[in-house]
């Protein structure tokens, strides 16, 4: 997504990085997103509010995905051209995302959500971080010796 | 708005919490990502992370190929942190910790490491940013996720596993 030396294009790019980071997670804290009984009170049908969370967000970088591109030609701290998330299709994306699902239903948990808890002061949001960790570390070494050229 | 075009008891038993802190919540995590985008033209999720993270203490080639990425997703994931610890200290008040039982934390943490890495994206990679770029990978890693995440929360309480 960034090349090898994005992180050198300007002394501005880790600062703005940070302020949206920061951004993104007060959205996280103030939606209540950051707290796992809340994401499931959604998956077990008692608060539907989930959902302007997500497609709320997702408007919003639409917008932005859609009308950047149209005011200038390439990001203004690393030259890079504005694209959209655009990913292949392939049996992965079913699969990990299946099994994506089972981690969040039984959790109440996802990886942006679990670093915003720990902000919020969710000590115990730690053993969701070890097991996300582990889990990618399992993955990432199968996948390494299985797939060496993806 | 949304009040006024349904039964006001329907409106509470879908949303007892009502919508505003939702749809705000919603907005910043948006508007953060849009800064991200725009400054940078990186399109953030918050998964890549963990595998970008692995790359300082693992040689895999899995996790080498995010080296040139793992100091920003540090610095967007500490960002995530404050932006969350500046809602706890002036709306929160109060340190707050769940009520979910570790065994789920840990197994259900398992699964997502493992999950979203596979399947490309998390909720904030798919749901969010490949949602807005109308993708139809994402959508359908969206709606796969959604789905089976539904069923297994409501099995989860079928089995009346609390909390």
């Amino acid at each position: 997504m960034s090349g090898p030396d994005s992180q050198a294009q300007s002394p501005l790019f880790l600062p703005l990085v940070l302020v949206g980071g920061i951004l993104f997670g007060f959205g996280l804290g103030y939606s209540h997103m950051a707290r796992p009984e809340v994401v499931l009170d959604f998956l077990q049908f008692s608060d539907f509010g989930l959902l302007f969370v997500m497609f709320g967000a997702a408007i919003v970088t639409g917008l932005a995905f859609g009308l950047i591109p149209r005011l200038r030609t390439s990001a203004p701290l690393t030259g890079q051209e504005y694209t959209r998330r655009l990913k292949s299709f392939d049996k992965n994306v079913l699969v990990g995302g299946a099994i994506f699902g089972v981690g969040w239903g039984l959790s109440g948990i996802c990886p942006g959500a679990a670093y915003a808890s720990l902000g919020i002061g969710n000590i115990t949001i730690l053993w969701a971080l070890v097991g996300m960790f582990a889990g990618a570390y399992l993955q990432g070494v199968w996948r390494s010796s299985n797939y060496s050229n993806n | 708005m949304v009040t006024e075009l349904i039964d006001p008891s329907v409106y509470e038993a879908l949303f007892p919490e009502g919508i505003t802190r939702y749809a705000v919540g919603g907005l910043f995590v948006g508007l953060g990502a849009a800064v991200i985008y725009f400054g940078t033209g990186i399109i953030a999720g918050a998964s890549t992370f963990l595998e970008s993270t692995l790359s300082y203490v693992s040689d895999q080639s899995r996790f080498q190929r995010y080296r040139y990425d793992r100091d920003w997703r540090i610095v967007f994931t500490v960002g995530i942190i404050i932006g969350a610890a500046i809602y706890g200290v002036f709306w929160q008040g109060e340190l707050w910790t769940t009520d979910v039982q570790p065994a789920r934390l840990l197994l259900g943490g398992l699964l997502v490491g493992i999950g979203t890495r596979i399947g490309k994206g998390c909720t904030s990679g798919h749901g969010v940013c490949g949602v807005g770029s109308a993708s139809k990978t994402s959508i359908v890693g969206v709606m796969t996720f959604l789905i089976v995440a539904i069923g297994t929360a409501q099995l989860v309480m079928a089995l009346g596993v609390k909390p």
